[in-house]
């Protein structure tokens, strides 16, 4: 590809950042903040996040890991326990049974950046031993390491800290975050949209580098991969690390859209539904990841919403009611599993080169990776 | 720490999980041996042979809903093979895809639970006899705390004589050894795997009459932990071999009431995993499993 084509869609992908930012803007000014739609793009962005991070290991690295709920669980903790103001740790209003042994209390980003680094660290210990094995024992043991990490959290000895069992609230969430060096609130919605996005941009930079190279190499074949040089172990602990890392802002994120976290939250069913996402978006694409989100929190939290009212039963059948929905909802996820194993996106990435394509002649073997 | 005053009732109740936990076991051991695939649903087909049989003694007498839930949950497992696994299968879909439709399938079926249950946990309906509370060395129990462990140790002596001395076992053991060729060697491959499934959700089925007994709720999530559970105990007595997965069930089973035992009711679940992870780092194949090879 030539340096000026290269500029001038850099160029596109600038503009359309900034009207998206634009957008969203003038939305969050114009419209009630109680809306759906907001509830649906900032779950969408924390969502999008996260299947991206997961994306990254089962996608680009191919290691089959279902333990991210346990890091998005790391990640919200550390960022409820450290955004706690003092004043609230002291009372009896959060830590009720407990004396909260965390006497200070952190910026916002800079407890996202904890909350990341965290999950990064336990990541790196658990996947010591854990990325030694193969495909569906990996997977067993991940989910494994995730359900001790929820028991740890809920365990009655980690009380001054994890507050036990119970529920974390009254830190920063998303209402509290402020403009710098001013008291305007920042719009919840864009900020979701900057986080999740950055660390987006981070993780496709990431596998467009050569780091990422040496990742697809290992999915392709491990063997052949550690033929050419490529340290096996190295590049998945890298990759493991790197995907705890941005699951452990999402999970900090979450806490912030949430305004209560507690442990007990972050089950198996969590990582299976991010796996899902990922799948129906297509393992191996980010951008597959991120529409598929937002499809997936739009179809699950509203769109799919009039299946569980029994006041639209036709015929006097009483099919509709609460619940419905998720059926319907999981026989579509199934029908995509089973009929269309590529998701969305299978395997490329959405481009402007893309969209135009159906618009413009179609040219044979230009492939819209770049 | 009441398991150091008064350990029988814990040993007990171990035991009897133990038991109940085996019979599921069975179910991953046996797919995994044939298809190298974690049947991820398999533990939301025991549950959902809760739900038949909370709904169905309802309204029917006992003696006909038990038949029925076995036969109703034996249909479920075949179905799941034909239309979630069978279809991938002759695809020849990579491993993790078939282990994502069995995520996808278990999703469905707890869905589908949530939606007929309502979210709430049914009560599950006493049975005549093993509900009976006895009282055995002190400790005071349910009779299903004795009769599972037997019950369990009959069911796989006689699966065991059934995987040895019969043709279809004999055509297991084939298919779980090498697919290709025993498919070469004119074994209805497809017949020998709705077999095996037909087996598990049978084992998955009685497994669950004696488990909800015990536990006397349904919810839609109560097939989770107990299957991931199985799973390891199958890990743990190397998978594919059906002693082994008994083995383990029993194993964590008992380990398991003992922690709660000893107090500590949250490191239950973990235990499990633990047990599985250093099993998985220092003995991958597990106690009776058979070492593979990989051949590049």
């Amino acid at each position: 590809m030539n340096a000026v084509k290269g500029k001038k869609r850099s160029l596109y992908t600038g503009c359309i950042i900034a009207a998206l930012i634009v957008v969203l803007v003038v939305m969050e000014l114009t419209m009630k903040s109680t809306s759906m739609v907001f509830t649906l793009l900032k779950k969408g962005a924390i969502y999008a996040l996260v299947a991206v991070s997961m994306n990254l290991l089962n996608g680009f690295t191919g290691l089959f890991s279902l333990g991210q709920a346990g890091f998005m669980l790391i990640g919200a903790y550390t960022y409820a326990i450290l955004t706690m103001p003092v004043s609230i740790k002291l009372s009896d209003s959060v830590y009720k049974y407990y004396d909260c042994a965390i006497g200070f209390e952190l910026g916002v980003i800079p407890a996202m950046i904890v909350a990341g680094l965290l999950a990064a660290i336990f990541a790196a210990l658990i996947g010591l031993p854990v990325l030694r094995l193969k495909s569906d024992y990996l997977a067993i043991a991940t989910l494994g390491f995730a359900e001790i990490l929820r028991a740890i959290f809920q365990w009655d000895a980690m009380g001054p800290i994890t507050n036990g069992a119970n529920v974390m609230r009254q830190y920063q969430d998303l209402t509290d975050i402020k403009v710098p060096f001013t008291d305007i609130p920042f719009p919840p919605v864009l900020f979701c949209f900057l986080v999740s996005g950055l660390c987006i941009g981070v993780i496709v930079l990431l596998i467009n580098s050569s780091y990422g190279r040496a990742f697809k190499a290992i999915r392709d074949d491990e063997i052949a991969a550690e033929a050419m040089g490529i340290n096996l172990f190295k590049h998945k602990e890298m990759s493991f690390v790197i995907s705890s890392f941005f699951a452990g802002i999402s999970g900090a994120l979450l806490a912030m859209f949430q305004y209560t976290v507690q442990a007990a939250q972050f089950k198996t069913a969590m990582t299976y539904e991010i796996l899902l996402i990922v799948v129906i978006g297509g393992i191996g694409s980010i951008s597959g990841s991120c529409i598929s989100s937002f499809l997936f929190i739009a179809c699950n939290e509203w769109l799919l919403r009039f299946l569980d009212e029994s006041s639209n039963n036709i015929l006097g059948l009483t099919i509709l009611r609460s619940g419905f929905r998720k059926v319907v909802f999981s026989i579509i996820i199934m029908v995509i599993v089973l009929f269309f194993p590529k998701g969305i996106m299978g395997d490329r990435e959405l481009s402007l080169d893309r969209l135009k394509r159906p618009f413009a002649k179609k040219e044979k073997g230009v492939d819209a990776h770049g | 720490m009441q398991f150091l005053q008064n350990p029988m009732p814990y040993i007990l109740a171990g035991i009897s999980v133990g038991g109940q936990y085996a019979l599921i076991a069975i179910g991953y051991t046996m797919v995994y041996g044939i298809l190298r695939l974690i049947n991820f649903a398999h533990g939301d087909v025991f549950m959902v042979a809760g739900v038949f049989m909370v709904f169905l003694s309802a309204s029917l007498p006992l003696g006909l809903a038990i038949p029925l839930v076995l036969v109703l949950t034996v249909l479920l497992g075949f179905v799941i093979e034909r239309v979630a696994y069978k279809p991938l299968r002759t695809r020849n879909a990579p491993r993790m895809s078939i282990m994502i439709s069995a995520i996808g399938v278990s999703y469905l079926l707890q869905n589908c639970a949530l939606y007929f249950t309502g979210g709430l946990a049914k009560v599950y309906p006493q049975l005549p006899w093993l509900s009976d509370t006895i009282e055995i060395f002190g400790a005071v129990t349910k009779r299903v705390t004795l009769i599972t462990p037997v019950f369990t140790i009959v069911l796989v002596v006689a699966l065991v004589m059934f995987i040895r001395h019969t043709k279809i076992g004999m055509a297991m053991r084939a298919v779980a050894k090498d697919f290709e060729t025993s498919r070469l060697m004119g074994i209805k491959v497809n017949s020998v795997i709705s077999a095996t499934f037909i087996i598990g959700s049978f084992l998955a089925a009685v497994g669950s009459l004696l488990y909800f007994t015990n536990y006397a709720s349904v919810t839609p999530t109560s097939g989770g932990m107990p299957g991931l559970k199985c799973f390891v105990a199958a890990v743990f007595g190397g998978i594919g071999s059906i002693p082994g997965a008994v083995i383990g069930a029993f194993v964590i089973g008992i380990s398991e009431n003992i922690i709660k035992g000893l107090g500590w009711t949250t490191f239950s679940d973990a235990f499990t995993f633990a047990l599985l992870i250093v099993i998985l780092l220092v003995k991958p194949t597990g106690l009776f499993g058979e070492k593979a090879t990989d051949k590049v």
